[in-house]
């Protein structure tokens, strides 16, 4: 069962540190096996996908609420899942060379595997919750892996920014899943892919994309939520490369093209996803050559790639989801090989500063000719997959159908900024003269070379030989399963002459020029820094100082530590809420039957001079006493009205509260008289108001009757069922059970934090430090549980 | 301050104590059919312990409940309320579904809610025991 074997990586990542006790510097290997023998499987499932289309792997999980966990295999996730699979045993592999002891390796296999079957079940998942849940599992180990070095606050900075953004986006996600199961009226995706009705055509379309996008568009670093990824570098290099290039970030993608068959086509998501995608595609491929980390740059030609998949989603057309299937393998391997690239340098040379490395290619040959291959499959230059692709898509934005002029625009000068990109990052680590670098750079081990070396390997056979491997088929049945016909999808590296061809040559001219006059426009691009300054960075930035500025007013507002405070503030809300539903939404409405004993009008009475009592006198002890008095006054009424078990129950939480008020009375201050007129005036009102209400409350409560009662139900069933003839005490311990283990938990986490608070206050008196001044928290603890 | 008690308060302290335990245990076991349960009995039996404590002090309530933290007794409650879950999931029925046994020789209905009762018993018991007695711990360090 393949849920199980996916659910059992989990497992795998648990285990991580003993294995790494087991196995020492192999474990990387070892773990390694577990995406390998994935990938394995996922190739047997191959032709049966590629014969009947769509595969569905049923588990039930909460039937009751339609909740399954079953997983769907179609071409697309079939594409998805190698690519999961195949890079993440690279990544494995990379990693163990990468770092080669650190002592952190266990949490770090534990993140990273536990990512990967993340991912997985994101990309497999046939549930819509299935779906969510692992979204977010995957923002969560990313979170992990984005601050790996936890010791830097660049990257714990980093780490945070990556999840709020991903998370805000997954809560407008879950809306969007909410809406589409509503309207769809399934959780199932198969079920929603194969059903007649148009969703296109439903009211709760729009707000359902929007929500659909903002979630994708966050997750995949779109304009403007795409500042996140480049900072999100602050993870370790083998991280880039598999979760912020090759799989977590088109996560978003991955969803757009999985619901594209349902909800694409209309002209709101061609346009928001053509000029969204094309702006970001621009926007990452302008701000690539600003930079001289080359892990910057290559995290700002990633976005331009994310935008370029957006885009060709938004276009559409039949020649689009071509152009999408090919592009998406192409940047993965590259990219990955790319990212891998970068961390042998960084590891080698000690910096990530391109400007700072050259003529590294005699040292370390094999990095270089790997780097070659990968950096000319970004730059789409023939004979590699990368130019297939790049042709494919510059082929769909000259035939799209809205917006094409901006778009050819966009593309065109996208591809002259990456082609730069990909020279800088080809050339200038390996040739021109070499410079001094903090460690002396040596060829890297062989586990970091297998890993880009095998996807470098993967760009130059795909692109030489696009049948071979199968590779059409797998692309044909992703792109039929993205656009919801079929479409044959046959690579070849020549198209004959035709203006994408054109528009390539003149673009890979204008990119080497650039590339050479890289230094002076970097420099004259620097007079844009402060306008960069303003960009959506700064927009998160303010918005995040605003929620913590916004959160310490109301908590000085709210919970200053005053027991009056809280209690003013719970009963205005109180007030709030009962007022305006007794008030405003049903008017108050009562029979009014005045048929008192005389008996009753006495203990009624008593109450009422217990509470006056308690209100004005100046004695502590008396208005505890006089507290006391309403207590067993209510007590009483209990036994008048025949409720013997509540009679009870009152009278001895009313002993014992008593008891605790005594006890904790003499550890308070003198009493002594510091509120002001206006004070007392606004207490006395709003405790006026509450009483009032709740005796309005209960009036109404008592003549509306709304539902049918059930009390006759437990009335009856308390013998039969329950074999108890107590009622009370049959709801406590059967009817309701759930209820009453949910507050024996809050009764003692009650307990636990008083004795807990006072043994703390008395460890710090024993220390001889300050024993005034803390009288609020004995006040506090007066709070007494009760039971139900 | 809470001082211990006069002679008449240790007099009736020492009396009452059992009897107000064992009168805790009758109302925890009649509670399923008479007025009692859990709750109560958990309450009656807190209010046995803090009587001793006013009559005779923390250290000598100590001593009576011996080797017993009434935080442990919290630990027992939750702990039996949570075991009395289990049988009804190795009967496949619903979460918390009541099962009954009955003890042949002496006629004795054994049951899921009572030992769901007990844990109520334990845990309110060992909760406000435990308050109380932390509260009068920290009250004879005062100065």
């Amino acid at each position: 069962m393949i849920q199980f074997a996916v659910l059992m990586g989990f497992v795998l990542a648990a285990l991580s540190p003993v294995l790494n006790r087991w196995f020492g510097q192999r474990t990387s290997l070892f773990l390694a096996l577990f995406p390998a023998a994935l990938t394995v499987w996922l190739l047997l499932q191959a032709p049966e996908v590629l014969e009947n289309g769509r595969l569905l792997f049923e588990w039930q999980w909460v039937p009751s609420l339609g909740i399954s966990l079953s997983f769907l295999l179609d071409g697309l996730s079939l594409l998805f899942g190698l690519l999961i699979t195949v890079m993440g045993a690279c990544v494995l592999v990379y990693a163990g060379g990468y770092l080669k002891n650190h002592p952190d390796l266990p949490r770090f296999h534990f993140a990273l595997v536990a990512f990967m079957v993340s991912m997985l079940g994101l990309v497999l998942a046939d549930g819509l919750f299935t779906l969510f849940i692992f979204w977010e599992l995957t923002s969560i180990t990313s979170y992990l892996l984005i601050g790996f070095n936890h010791a830097d606050i660049n990257a714990r900075k980093s780490a945070r920014q990556g999840l709020f953004v991903t998370v805000a986006g997954g809560l407008a996600l879950m809306a969007g899943l909410l809406l589409l199961g509503i309207a769809s009226g399934s959780w199932s995706l198969a079920d929603i892919l194969s059903q007649e009705a148009d969703l296109r055509e439903h009211a709760l379309y729009t707000p359902m994309l929007i929500c659909l996008l903002l979630g994708a568009f966050t997750k995949s670093a779109q304009f403007p939520f795409h500042f996140w990824l480049p900072n999100a570098m602050a993870a370790p290099t083998p991280v880039s490369a598999y979760l912020h290039s090759a799989t977590m970030v088109k996560a978003g993608i991955y969803l757009l093209a999985r619901l594209h068959p349902e909800l694409g086509g209309t002209a709101l998501w061609v346009g928001i996803l053509s000029v969204v995608g094309a702006t970001t595609m621009l926007v990452g491929a302008f701000l690539a050559i600003h930079h001289t980390n080359i892990k910057k740059l290559l995290a700002y030609s990633t976005i331009m790639a994310l935008g370029t998949l957006t885009m060709l989603l938004g276009i559409g057309t039949e020649y689009a989801m071509t152009a999408f299937v090919t592009f998406l393998l192409a940047h993965s391997l590259y990219k990955g090989a790319l990212f891998m690239v970068a961390g042998i340098l960084d590891h080698e040379t000690g910096t990530k500063d391109v400007t700072q490395m050259g003529g590294l290619r005699s040292v370390m040959p094999l990095t270089a000719t790997i780097a070659m291959v990968a950096a000319l499959s970004l730059a789409g230059a023939p004979p590699l997959i990368g130019f297939i692709g790049k042709e494919l898509m510059l082929e769909s934005v000259l035939g799209a159908d809205s917006f094409q002029t901006l778009l050819v625009l966009f593309a065109f000068f996208a591809s002259v900024l990456t082609i730069a990109v990909a020279f800088i990052v080809a050339l200038r680590p390996f040739f021109g003269k070499r410079h001094h670098t903090p460690s002396e750079p040596h060829e890297a081990p062989n586990s970091m070379l297998i890993g880009p070396a095998l996807l470098a390997l993967g760009s130059l056979l795909l692109g030489l030989l696009p049948s071979v491997l199968g590779a059409n088929a797998l692309l044909t049945a992703a792109a039929t399963s993205i656009s919801g016909q079929t479409i044959e999808v046959a690579l070849s590296l020549w198209y004959g002459v035709n203006v994408a061809l054109i528009m390539s040559i003149i673009s890979i001219g204008f990119g080497f020029l650039l590339f050479k006059r890289w230094d002076s426009v970097r420099a004259k691009l620097s007079i844009l820094a402060p306008i960069m300054r303003h960009g959506p960075e700064a927009g998160y930035e303010s918005m995040m100082n605003g929620i913590v500025q916004f959160s310490e007013w109301q908590t000085r507002l709210l919970q200053n530590g005053y027991m009056r405070n809280y209690i003013l503030v719970m009963l205005v809300t109180l007030i709030a809420l009962i007022g305006n539903s007794i008030l405003l939404r049903h008017s108050p409405m009562f029979t009014f039957e005045l048929d008192v004993r005389f008996h009753e009008v006495v203990v009624a009475g008593t109450m009422a001079m217990g509470a006056l009592f308690a209100t004005t006198t100046r004695s502590r002890l008396g208005a505890v006493v006089s507290v006391g008095v309403m207590g067993f006054s209510i007590a009483l009424i209990f036994i008048l009205f025949s409720a013997p078990d509540l009679a009870i129950t009152q009278l001895l939480v009313e002993t014992l509260t008593v008891i605790l008020l005594v006890l904790v009375l003499f550890r308070l201050p003198r009493f002594s008289n510091l509120s002001t007129n206006l004070e007392r005036i606004r207490d006395g009102s709003v405790a006026a108001m509450v009483g009032i209400l709740i005796c309005l409350l209960i009036m109404t409560a008592w003549s509306i009757q709304q539902f049918e009662p059930i009390s006759t139900y437990m009335i009856e069933n308390s013998a039969p069922l329950a074999h108890g003839r107590n009622i009370v005490n049959v709801i406590l311990v059967d009817y309701r059970a759930l209820d009453t283990l949910g507050e024996m938990f809050v009764l003692a986490l009650a307990a636990i934090g008083v004795i807990a608070m006072l043994k703390l206050r008395q460890g710090e008196s024993r220390h001889g430090e300050g024993s005034s001044g803390k009288s609020e928290t004995s006040s506090k603890v007066a709070k007494e549980p009760y039971d139900g | 301050m809470v001082k211990s008690g006069t002679i008449i308060l240790n007099t009736a302290a020492r009396f009452l104590m059992p009897l107000q335990l064992l009168f805790s245990v009758f109302l925890l076991l009649r509670g399923h059919d008479e007025p009692g349960g859990g709750f109560i009995a958990g309450l009656v039996a807190a209010g046995a312990f803090t009587l001793y404590l006013f009559a005779f002090g923390v250290s000598a309530t100590k001593e009576v409940l011996r080797m017993v933290d009434p935080r442990d007794l919290i630990g027992v409650g939750l702990l039996l309320g949570m075991v009395s879950v289990v049988p009804a999931w190795f009967m496949g029925q619903p979460f918390l579904t009541a099962q009954w046994w009955t003890v042949p020789v002496i006629d004795f209905k054994a049951s899921t809610p009572l030992i769901f009762d007990i844990g109520v018993y334990f845990a309110v018991l060992g909760s406000v025991t435990g308050m109380v007695m932390t509260l009068m711990e920290v009250d004879k360090d005062e100065p």
